[in-house]
């Protein structure tokens, strides 16, 4: 098989995914599929947050007081939840996880 | 405001996604040589397919020999997730005409669905909000080519950017989007939905636990909002 042929239907099989719905101009959607879509953001982004967090390598659970995914994590959301702005929810998350992961001796220097 | 400045803001709020995306597009690169793909197809797929988790799959699939077949189901299975985002994306970009929609179609990854989405919730289509959209769409676009061309020239001679936990850049991201949404009980359902299903399926294959996980939370916040505005009508009708 060629390789480029297999980048050519990858890049297809993605690009139909994503135009499926932006391709309907004029659809509307039913008002339950309406209100499901405000749910999408919470959902998607969540469902990536969480188990990067807990599972920060993919595999394996990480319950402890040496993962800095978690601790800094729940410290973001803590900032978050007071700040309720990005940028410095952004700014203070990664200051929390670069000290954390300093202070654990975890980063490659 | 012109459209070029609302270019700009778009690519500016997209530094952190860009933080989070290097990193993986190095190491994209790089596994793609060592896979056996030419400079030009690495670059290739990241010009083309744009797609960084099933790259990173077709990557390891192409290493263990699998079929085109099997690479190009993976494909459409793990990127299922992005019929999500185009439905919840469409009814902005949906009145756009046909040579805005092609572009913004090719660029929506989870990470330009995250900035744009927040900014389309705030302003909808009002201020240029197609060229807010393009902004960070291309700024997210050339992170990821350019990332992956330096990672397939270098290698692995690339210092250990892995090491650095930048993908914490990109979850960081995501809770300073979330959690502020996380109004009334149906988000926050959602979100805790989401969240356990995300856990519990962790080991499912080909981002399907994803996949999953977002279809439990909208199921839960649909419900618990339809309940809430059922009660709302029949006290109203007493």
């Amino acid at each position: 098989m060629n390789t480029w042929l297999l980048i050519l239907g990858m890049a297809l099989i993605t690009f139909l995914i994503r135009y499926s719905l932006f391709a309907l101009p004029d659809l509307r959607f039913a008002p339950v599929v309406r209100q499901g879509l405000h749910f999408v953001p919470t959902a998607v982004l969540t469902a990536i947050v969480v188990p990067g967090m807990l599972i920060p390598d993919g595999q394996h659970w990480a319950l402890t007081m040496q993962n800095a995914y978690l601790l800094a994590g729940l410290a973001t959301i803590a900032i978050a939840a007071l700040t309720r702005h990005l940028l410095a929810t952004i700014g203070g998350g990664l200051l929390v996880f670069f000290v954390l992961r300093g202070w654990l001796g975890q980063l490659p220097l | 405001m012109s459209r070029s400045q609302h270019f700009l803001y778009g690519s500016r709020d997209s530094i952190p996604m860009i933080v989070g995306i290097l990193p993986f597009g190095l190491i994209y690169g790089a596994l793609a040589s060592l896979a056996g793909l030419s400079l030009w197809q690495a670059l290739g797929m990241s010009l083309l397919v744009y797609a960084g988790s099933a790259q990173f799959i077709a990557i390891s699939l192409l290493t263990l020999g699998s079929g085109a077949v099997v690479i190009l189901l993976t494909t459409f299975i793990v990127n299922l997730r992005h019929v999500l985002y185009s439905a919840a994306l469409q009814p902005y970009v949906g009145g756009l005409p046909q040579r805005w929609r092609l572009p913004l179609a090719f660029g929506l990854t989870d990470e330009t669905f995250a900035v744009v989405q927040r900014r389309y919730l705030a302003r909808g289509m009002a201020e240029h909000g197609q060229w807010y959209h393009a902004g960070v769409a291309l700024a997210l676009y050339l992170s990821w080519v350019c990332s992956s061309l330096v990672g397939a020239l270098f290698g692995q001679s690339v210092p250990n950017l892995a090491g650095w936990g930048l993908d914490f850049a990109m979850l960081a991201t995501f809770i300073g989007i979330v959690v502020p949404v996380l109004r009334g009980s149906p988000q926050i359902a959602a979100a805790l939905v989401a969240a356990a299903v995300a856990l519990l399926c962790y080991a499912w294959p080909y981002k399907l636990g994803l996949m999953a996980a977002a279809l439990s939370g909208i199921a839960v916040g649909v419900a618990l909002e339809r309940r809430a505005l059922s009660v709302v009508v029949e006290e109203g009708a007493q």
